[in-house]
Order: structure tokens, then C-alpha cells, then sequence
């Protein structure tokens, strides 16, 4: 009976996220169209797009946490919505404040890709087991997810800055390049989100420990290894041989790895 | 001299290459009465002095007027510093009490015009002369240009007008250096600098942001191997070298190092070139939101003064003449 309920929530909330994507999927033909066409403007179109988005992104959370009764990350399924929930989130408290709305270019092809991914395989499995709630282990695995959130910005970030030095180093000024901002605050906001997402993907590590739960010592040891990955990013930050596109090229190359990371781990469900 | 030959209203819009007048008239002006006004000494009479002023009168006018403030009849087009002017010009209008509801209208709608005209186009986006792109770049690079070090390697034109533009947007501590003391010293008096020895230049390389080279030396004077060592003392501060020399003074290699980025005068000058093709490809876009807006306008006018609009514009005309004269004569 309950297997049956989730199964018709499943396909309920299916369609609040297809329209999600549907307007990330806007905001990404209009940037593309915009390039193409080397006639980039800046325009309100892609922050409505991201903010609709967005506000589908958490009425399928709501309504599958409702279902679910605990906070909707059971599977790799919702851990990938919840991932896309939280860049979107970031983008639009980061975005304004450090005038880095160019952000919506980059960050939703991100998230579409996220959504797209999640929708297309058949990962969204149900669990056979009601999973009784566990706040330390929601806490631990929710915090870690926005903590990838924050460093999927500092990513975004990484790729504006590298694109935009690209360009200044080729001497090939494509229409985006007036849009951007200036190296120094792509790399003043790359830095605070790589801050920020360190100090939130320590506590999620910490906090780990507080479940109850036996120590998945593999997962440790893989969130261990991303841990150090952005701790010496940071401090490489002030390291002499770390030149600023370095810096931005790591913090694209240590998302792709630790996106991969999200492979590896046992999901919430999976504990009970 | 105007208002007595029956000119209602009255906008002078002077620039450094354009002197026109906008007017309101009941009764038809000719061009020799309007021009003959900008004469300080004497009459105009000579037919070939008369062909070097244009005239355009009621929809026309207000096409050049919302053509002028969108700097799409600009020497530069695209410039925005003539919306300023013209703001300028209406203000002291209507101080004077020289508009009335012609032209104030014409000219709000002119200022609308050419916000609009800047947004939905591309038409401001970009600089088109090596000054203006090579302080773009800086502020890419650099962000805020203020307390920003530049020095001058060597004195020409154009590195004196770049460091203009620089200085212009907030960069005070600029450095001339020549193998001439006597021409360092005499750029760094006209900008404010200092004057650096021509042996100490390189050692200044561990300073400043950005390089202006411009000696006629035909050897390169700045090579990776020299540079290296300064550059790790500055890790995450960015060096942007502006190569205006011919043959150049600096090594194509520097571009390839991390934080350095190299332009020289050619590259500088596609850039403009290219950004000004691009403005041209938008007349089309900033065309067809000025005929809107003539449209609009020429309603608007018709709605507000009715029939004594009306009649105005069957006997002579609403607008009459916006008058230039050539820029030989424009001074």
C-alpha cells in the first residue's frame, strides 16, 4: 500500500519537475541563442527563468518530503534534485549580491544538466522500507548536499573567470566578455563560495559522526580525501605557485571530482 | 534675432563638431536668416557658404534630433558623451525661457530615446579607439583602476593619450621613463608623474600594473627571462603590457606567462575595429526604435495642440530648421 502511495507521488512531483526543467531549459536556449548570435544583453529573462525553476525545484521537494515524511534525499535521484535545489538557491543569494547575475548564464546549463541526468535514468527507486527520521542524518547529509551547492558556484565562478581570461589572452573579445565582471571579483566571490562551502561541508563531515549510524569508513575516506582536495585550495590561495587561473581551473576540476564522489556514497535510505 | 523673424521656441545644441539649431516657427524661416545668426561679423550671402548647412524640417527634424541623441550621428557613433550635450543644450533653453511645448517634448522624448536606443541595442557597448580599449581591458584585469601604477617606457601620441584615458579613470601614480631624461621629465610634468631614469625601468616592473611601451628601440626590450623573476614576487597581481612600439619592444612569449597579458598596437586596433563594425551592424535595431518614436512623437504634438497644431503644420511647420554647418566652419 505504501510502495503504491510513493509510486503515485513519484509520478505527481515527476511533472512539477519536468517544468522545472522546462524553464531552466529557457533560460539556457535563450543564453545560447544570445551567444550565437554574439549579440549578448544583459536581461531579467534568465533570473525569472531560475526563479520559476526554482519554485517547482521546492514544490517537488515539499511534496515528495511530505510523501517521504523527512527530508526528500533517499535516493540518487532526489539527492540530484536537491543538489540542483540548492545551486539555484545559492545562485540567487549570491548572484545579486556581488552583481555576478551573468552567474544564471553558467549556472543553468548546470542544473539542467542535473535535472536532465536525474529524469532521464531510472535511479528515482523507491524504498521498500519506511526510513524512521533521523534529524543528525538529515542534517548531516542535507548540509552536505548545499555544501555542494556553494561549491558548484565557486565552479561557475572558476569557468567565468577562466572564460573570460581566455579571451583576454587571445585577444578574441566575444560579445560575453562586456558582461562579465572583472577577474578580481570573479576571483573575490570564488574565493568567499570556496569559504563558505568548506566551512559547510566540515560541519555535514562532522556531523556525519552524530548519526547513530555505523561509519561507512569507505565514504569517509572519499569525503575525507574532498575535504583536503578544497582545504588546499584554500590554502594554495595563498601560495605563491597558485596563480588566480589556477586557483579557478581547481575549482572546476575539484566539482567535477567531487560530483563524482556522489557516486560512491550510501544514501540516506540506504543506512536503514 | 530669431524670436523677432517669428521663432516660438529655440534649442542651440553646440558640440565640438556640430552647432545646430532646433526651432518651433509659425511662419517659414530661411536657412540664410538662421545661419546669417551664428555669424559674428556680417551677412551670409554667399550661395556656397548656404550648401555647407542642412536643413530638415516637422518628421525629419525629429528623426535628426533622436538620431543626434542616440549618437547615431556622431563621429564616433555610438558615443553617449552628445546626450549630455544635448540635455545641456535643452536646460539652458528653458532657463532662458526658450522652450515651449514643441520642443520640450521633442527633446524628453529625444533623451527616452537614446536610453532606449542604449539598451536595446549594442550600439554604446565597447570602445572604438585604442585609448578607450586598452582602459576597457585594465578595468577587466584590474577591476577598480584606482591606486593602480602605470609607467610609460619611451613617449609618443598615442602612449601619452592611453595614459590619458587611464589617468581619466582613476589611475594617479604614473611613471615616465626615456632614454631621453629631458623628454621624460617634460610627459611626467604634463601628467603629474614622475620621471623614472631609463636604466631603473625594468627594476620598476616589480611595481607597477601596467606597462605602456612605446620606444623606437629596434631590439625587444622586455623578454620572458627578464620578467620571470619579477613576476613570482607578484603571484596573484596581473600585469598588463600595452605594446605600442613599431618594431615592437616586447616579446610575443610574454603572453603565454600566467598573470601577464600583452596587447600590441595591432591587436588594439582590431579590437576597435571590430567593435565599431558591430555598431554599425546595430543601426538597423536603433533605426527602427527612432521611427517609432517620430511616429509617436508627431501624435503626441498632434493630440496636445490640437488644431492650432494642425494648423501650424498645413501653413509652414511645427519643427523648422536644425541647421550645421560644415565642420570646416564648425569651430
Amino acid at each position: 500500500m505504501e510502495m503504491c502511495a510513493l509510486k503515485l507521488v513519484a509520478i505527481v512531483d515527476r511533472h512539477l519537475l519536468i517544468l522545472s526543467t522546462i524553464f531552466f531549459f529557457a533560460a539556457v536556449v535563450r543564453s545560447v541563442i544570445a551567444l550565437r548570435a554574439r549579440l549578448f544583453r544583459r536581461s531579467r529573462f534568465n533570473f525569472v527563468m531560475i526563479a520559476l525553476g526554482f519554485a517547482l525545484q521546492t514544490m517537488f521537494l515539499s511534496v515528495r518530503g511530505h510523501a517521504l515524511g523527512r527530508c526528500p534525499i533517499t535516493n540518487l535521484f532526489e539527492v540530484l534534485v536537491f543538489l540542483a535545489w540548492s545551486i539555484a538557491l545559492i545562485y540567487m543569494l549570491v548572484g545579486p549580491a556581488y552583481r555576478l547575475s551573468l552567474m544564471g548564464v553558467f549556472t543553468a546549463p548546470l542544473v539542467l544538466l542535473l535535472q536532465l541526468f536525474a529524469l532521464l535514468t531510472p535511479i528515482d527507486t523507491p524504498h521498500a522500507i519506511q526510513v524512521m527520521p533521523n534529524p543528525w542524518l538529515e542534517f548531516h547529509a542535507s548540509i552536505s548536499i548545499i555544501a555542494y551547492g556553494v561549491f558548484a558556484l565557486a565552479c561557475v565562478a572558476g569557468a567565468m573567470y577562466l572564460v573570460q581570461e581566455r579571451q583576454l589572452k587571445t585577444h578574441e573579445l566575444r560579445s560575453i566578455f562586456y558582461h562579465l565582471p572583472p577577474l578580481p571579483t570573479l576571483f573575490s566571490a570564488m574565493t568567499r563560495l570556496l569559504w563558505l562551502g568548506f566551512a559547510l561541508y566540515t560541519a555535514g563531515l562532522i556531523s556525519g559522526f552524530f548519526t547513530g549510524e555505523p561509519v561507512p569508513w569507505k565514504k569517509v575516506v572519499l569525503a575525507v580525501a574532498i575535504w583536503i582536495l578544497y582545504g588546499a585550495i584554500l590554502q594554495g590561495r595563498y601560495h605563491r605557485s597558485f596563480t588566480p587561473r589556477r586557483i579557478a581551473a581547481l575549482c572546476v576540476g575539484a566539482f567535477a571530482a567531487a560530483l563524482s564522489l556522489l557516486w560512491s556514497i550510501e544514501f540516506v535510505g540506504h543506512h536503514a | 534675432m530669431l524670436r523677432e523673424r517669428g521663432c516660438r521656441e529655440l534649442v542651440l545644441l553646440t558640440t565640438c563638431n556640430r552647432v545646430e539649431i532646433y526651432g518651433c516657427a509659425e511662419e517659414d524661416l530661411e536657412t540664410g536668416d538662421v545661419a546669417n545668426c551664428l555669424r559674428v561679423n556680417g551677412e551670409l550671402s554667399a550661395e556656397a557658404e548656404l550648401r555647407s548647412f542642412y536643413r530638415h524640417e516637422n518628421r525629419d527634424c525629429a528623426r535628426h534630433f533622436f538620431r543626434v541623441t542616440s549618437g547615431l550621428d556622431s563621429m564616433v557613433v555610438g558615443e553617449t558623451e552628445i546626450l549630455g550635450q544635448t540635455k545641456r543644450a535643452y536646460e539652458m533653453a528653458r532657463a532662458r525661457g526658450h522652450t515651449g511645448p514643441v520642443l520640450h517634448r521633442l527633446c524628453q522624448r529625444g533623451f527616452r530615446v537614446a536610453k532606449q536606443v542604449r539598451t536595446a541595442t549594442e550600439i554604446t557597448r565597447g570602445s572604438v579607439s585604442v585609448g578607450s580599449v586598452a582602459v576597457d581591458l585594465a578595468e577587466k584585469i584590474f577591476g577598480d583602476l584606482r591606486g593602480r601604477k602605470v609607467l610609460v617606457l619611451g613617449a609618443g601620441e598615442t602612449s601619452e593619450k592611453t595614459l590619458r584615458a587611464l589617468s581619466a579613470r582613476g589611475v594617479s601614480d604614473l611613471r615616465v621613463s626615456n632614454r631621453s631624461p629631458q623628454h621624460a621629465e617634460e610627459l611626467a610634468t604634463a601628467l603629474e608623474g614622475i620621471a623614472v631614469p631609463f636604466a631603473l625601468w625594468l627594476d620598476q616592473c616589480r611595481e607597477i600594473d601596467i606597462l605602456i611601451s612605446s620606444t623606437s628601440s629596434e631590439t625587444q626590450l622586455l623578454t620572458p627571462a627578464l620578467i620571470e623573476p619579477m613576476l613570482w614576487e607578484r603571484p596573484d597581481r596581473p600585469l598588463f603590457v600595452i605594446d605600442i612600439a613599431v618594431p615592437r619592444n616586447v616579446a610575443p612569449a610574454l603572453n603565454d606567462m600566467d598573470g601577464v597579458y600583452l596587447y600590441d598596437i595591432d591587436s588594439l586596433q582590431s579590437i576597435a575595429k571590430e567593435r565599431m563594425e558591430l555598431r554599425r551592424q546595430q543601426f538597423a535595431a536603433a533605426e527602427e526604435i527612432i521611427a517609432k518614436h517620430v511616429a509617436g512623437f508627431w501624435e503626441q504634438i498632434g493630440n496636445s495642440l490640437g488644431d492650432d497644431f494642425t494648423t501650424q503644420r498645413s501653413g509652414t511647420r511645427a519643427i523648422a530648421p536644425a541647421l550645421r554647418p560644415s565642420e570646416s566652419q564648425a569651430s
